[in-house]
């Protein structure tokens, strides 16, 4: 997993899962892919990190993903937007490892002769990036840290299952997930 | 993560009976499980090979699992299961080679 996970799933489409010594998302790298003569719009959506969750400071976040199976989802969701709507070219990066506060983790650009068509492709790669594709966020605060759960996922779990109580025993989803050195989290946690 | 050669990850699974006395007599699949952010964390692994008999579907599979890293009742609620890098339902069948991964809740973007 040395070196970064490329795929040109239709030749149209860049997807890229950027490994930790990749460093910042080359912004202009993927709006450059979906510049395209013929197109009247190029849409993109930055994904950044943010400094606080429920008041607590995030020092960091660390992600990591099933790549392979990550590289065939987004492959997947690009041709699905570009069944749904008539684009010209979509790129897709994210990135994996630590990314400072205020960074760009993911970005999404799509290009398409006007611009609803462009910006609804974007929308829905950026939405189906959070509900289905297999990357994992860690926040660290400064007492503890957490592996996010996104909301998306969870929802679309539920509807495939059923609801979570279906599946007995189970501790509480909560709680336990999170770990905090309990000396110091004075009562924020 | 995938510093581990294919063959050499640990086999959980066959310590009831004599292994070669067991493959006899009912054909047995190798699974190899992956296991990813919570899931590695609760089990302490991310990858481990699983025997299993044939016919078994990826909700035996993860029977077996809970017993074998009880820890891991805890994602149960709230995880999927990918079969060779696709989501796959708890009935899917399972065949030799099989990868199966425990995906917790993803948290991308």
């Amino acid at each position: 997993m040395a070196e970064e996970e490329t795929v040109e799933a239709e030749e149209k489409d860049l997807i890229e899962i950027l490994e930790p010594s990749s460093g910042p998302i080359d912004l202009t790298r993927y709006v450059d892919y979906v510049r395209d003569p013929a197109a009247g719009a190029i849409a993109t959506f930055e994904g950044t990190t943010r400094d606080t969750f429920e008041g607590k400071r995030v020092v960091e976040l660390r992600y990591e993903a099933y790549v392979p199976m990550a590289t065939r989802r987004l492959a997947a969701v690009c041709a699905e937007a570009r069944a749904a709507w008539p684009v010209l070219r979509v790129a897709v990066a994210h990135r994996l490892g630590t990314v400072g506060v205020g960074e760009a983790s993911v970005f999404v650009a799509a290009s398409a002769v006007h611009r609803a068509e462009a910006m609804e492709a974007c929308r829905y790669v950026i939405d189906e990036v959070k509900a289905s594709v297999p990357i994992w966020k860690k926040e660290v605060y400064e007492n503890g840290e957490v592996w996010k759960e996104n909301r998306e996922f969870l929802e679309r779990r539920e509807a495939a299952v059923g609801p979570a109580q279906e599946r007995k025993k189970a501790a509480c989803c909560c709680g336990s997930k999170v770990r905090v050195d309990e000396e110091s989290t004075g009562g924020m946690i | 993560m995938t510093e581990e050669p294919k063959d050499t990850c640990d086999v959980i699974g066959s310590q009831k009976t004599n292994p070669s006395q067991d493959k006899d007599l009912a054909p047995y699949i190798k699974i190899k499980v992956l296991f990813f952010a919570r899931a590695r964390d609760l089990t302490g692994s991310t990858e481990i090979c699983l025997e299993m008999p044939d016919g078994s579907t990826a909700r035996d599979c993860m029977s077996k699992l809970l017993i074998e890293f009880p820890n891991l009742q805890e994602i149960y609620n709230s995880m999927v299961l990918a079969l060779n890098e696709e989501y796959a339902p708890e009935s899917t069948i399972l065949k030799d080679k099989d990868e199966l991964a425990i995906i917790p809740p993803i948290s991308g973007g």
